[in-house]
């Protein structure tokens, strides 16, 4: 029951680290990014793919698989997504599906559609009970790799100067421009950022989520749901989502696995009808 | 007669063009041949669906991600009646239709509130519910799709055979139906109330617009012609299965929709035609990687614009706002 629960909030605090970039392209800008997971998939290919061809250690390949995709996201924000914002919501699906479709068979035709499988360190693997609470390592690993984000995460969201450019370009963006903060700018490091730490998430998921071409369309809903239901104005609105789908995920595929991910899609719909700003998001101005 | 009445009653009256339309669907049907009919009869089927999710998309401006729910269960109310009821097609049509209608009359509460983006969920939401239904039910087959369903003949008199014919000639009189309907809604005051919603919401409700009511009204009634789609399929191809309730179902039909020009009741048609014809060939191609070929073509018509992308002698005069 409490290694359930453990491995409920592993994973919940895996997708959190996956989506959060998504909640700030979303509460900054306004933008509907479906292809969010297709960063993800890139870091989880990086460290895959390093670690097999190249034989980089796991851990040695986790900076990359941050690296690499921000550094993607950085050159996407600027070319392609910017003319994006100012149009329409339709635009904004029907523009990141394609970016999905493009980088499913794109992986596909590179590096083929098999599931890929880490093969972890030796001391990740295992598992150790402390109180009769069965404790696996490298779920443990996440949760303290996770920790560690959220935790610096917030504290250059409330301390740093930009932290504070960044939390009054969410709040008001024709007002912080005004204020002479350089919206623009500070997008393009968080985007940079958020898909960077979508790819760290997606390297380390993917022992856990496991890792296919199929994995944006197959996560996208889950991120979609950790944003919509946690809101976009804090960064513990969606933490607490990520907590509380992870949890309900994992105790609902082991209590009744027959009906799968049904709860938690039920959960959310029935959530989003009763708050459609999100558990803990306020009105939006927008 | 004011301005703006005139204006109004001439977009109603019937084009020349649009009669025309009208006369060639039928005569599709001769064009088609045996060879093309099952193809023909696809396009037919998507084209209706394309139309029903336009009028909310469209007209009513509701974006949703998630249509393919209606479709799928259409498919499997159908393939079930038949099944376990009665295996007469039209009977199994009207069935299916009206499962579909009250499912989508529920569920127009939830697309009521929120924003688009919790709009955008929600419907994400009821899809992948019962996508998973499907998947995990006893009687709806899983995943291997509900196969054994056997359809009468229509009318009791023509068999559904192999090559299609009768297929395609019944997909195209409920299409033709369909688009009369969708016709006679979208230029009755209705229609032109939905629009205003559409464009602005918080102006509709102050002249004195029921928004949430009319919504309703129009999700129901799109949420019957993506089941009456659904339910022509699974009847033509004696088949329903998980892919009808799929996201990519979903995604490909906004894109038809898109492609034949949201808020333009033809454009479902073309926009199935042209994204069948793009499948079919960019699948021929390269079987595999085709997806990759259609995320490109998607990206580059939003970037260019769909009006630009389709109509080139624009670039050179004003953009009046796409």
């Amino acid at each position: 029951m409490l290694t359930l629960l453990f491995d409920g909030i592993a994973y919940g605090m895996l997708l959190f680290v996956l989506a959060v970039g998504l909640a700030v392209t979303l509460g900054l800008m306004n933008f509907v990014n479906l292809a969010h997971g297709a960063f993800a998939m890139a870091g989880g290919y990086v460290t895959v793919l390093l670690m097999e061809r190249a034989g980089v250690p796991f851990l040695a390949t986790l900076p990359l698989a941050f690296m690499l995709p921000a550094v993607v996201g950085a050159v996407a924000e600027r070319t392609l997504y910017r003319p994006m914002y100012k149009r329409p919501h339709l635009d904004h699906v029907l523009f990141s599906i394609g970016l999905v479709f493009m980088a499913v068979a794109a992986v596909d035709y590179l590096v083929g559609s098999q599931q890929q499988i880490i093969k972890l360190p030796e001391f990740l693997q295992g598992r150790f009970e402390i109180g009769g609470v069965g404790i696996g390592r490298y779920r443990l690993f996440i949760v303290i790799v996770c920790l560690v984000l959220t935790a610096i995460l917030q504290l250059v969201l409330a301390r740093t100067r930009f932290g504070s450019r960044l939390r009054a370009a969410v709040d008001d963006p024709r007002v912080a421009a005004g204020l002479g903060i350089n919206v623009n700018q500070v997008f393009s490091v968080t985007f940079a950022v958020g898909s960077g730490l979508a790819g760290l998430g997606g390297a380390l998921g993917a022992e856990v989520l496991g890792l296919d071409p199929s994995f944006p369309l197959k996560f996208m809903i889950y991120f979609l749901i950790v944003v919509s239901v946690g809101g976009t104005t804090t960064i513990t609105g969606p933490l607490l989502a990520a907590l509380l789908l992870g949890i309900a995920d994992v105790f609902g595929k082991y209590y009744v696995p027959k009906l799968g991910a049904f709860v938690v899609y039920t959960l959310m719909v029935v959530i989003l009808f009763w708050r459609p700003q999100g558990l803990f998001g306020r009105a939006a101005s927008k | 007669m004011s301005g703006a009445a005139q204006s109004l009653a001439a977009a109603r009256r019937w084009k020349p063009w649009e009669i025309a339309f009208l006369v060639l669907l039928p005569l599709s049907w001769f064009a088609a041949g045996e060879q093309h009919s099952l193809l023909a009869n696809e396009i037919a089927i998507f084209a209706l669906f394309a139309l029903s999710l336009d009028l909310i998309l469209g007209y009513a401006g509701i974006v949703s991600l998630g249509h393919a729910a209606f479709f799928g269960t259409g498919a499997y109310a159908a393939a079930l009646f038949a099944k376990f009821v009665m295996p007469d097609p039209l009977v199994g049509l009207v069935v299916a239709t009206a499962v579909t209608a009250v499912l989508g009359a529920a569920s127009s509460v939830l697309v009521m509130r929120g924003s688009d983006m919790a709009r955008l969920m929600i419907t994400l939401g009821v899809a992948a519910i019962l996508y998973e239904l499907a998947n995990k039910l006893e009687f709806t087959g899983g995943a291997d799709g509900l196969q054994g369903v056997t359809i009468a003949p229509l009318l009791g008199r023509f068999e559904f055979d192999l090559y299609g014919r009768v297929a395609f000639a019944y997909a195209l009189v409920v299409l033709i139906i369909g688009l009369l309907i969708a016709r006679r809604i979208v230029h009755s005051p209705f229609g032109w109330s939905l629009q205003a919603i559409r464009d602005n919401r918080l102006r509709a409700g102050a002249i004195g617009l029921n928004v949430d009511a009319r919504l309703g009204v129009i999700y129901t009634i799109s949420a019957a012609m993506a089941g009456a789609a659904g339910g022509v399929l699974a009847q033509t191809t004696g088949f329903a299965s998980l892919d009808g309730l799929d996201f990519h179902r979903s995604a490909d039909t906004m894109l038809m929709v898109v492609i034949g020009g949201a808020g333009w009741l033809w454009g479902g048609v073309f926009g199935a035609i042209a994204f069948k014809l793009l499948h079919d060939l960019l699948s021929a191609w390269t079987p595999q990687y085709w997806t990759f070929w259609l995320g490109l073509f998607l990206v580059v018509l939003v970037m260019v614009g769909r009006d630009r992308f389709f109509k080139p002698w624009l670039w050179f005069r004003k953009g009046s706002g796409a």
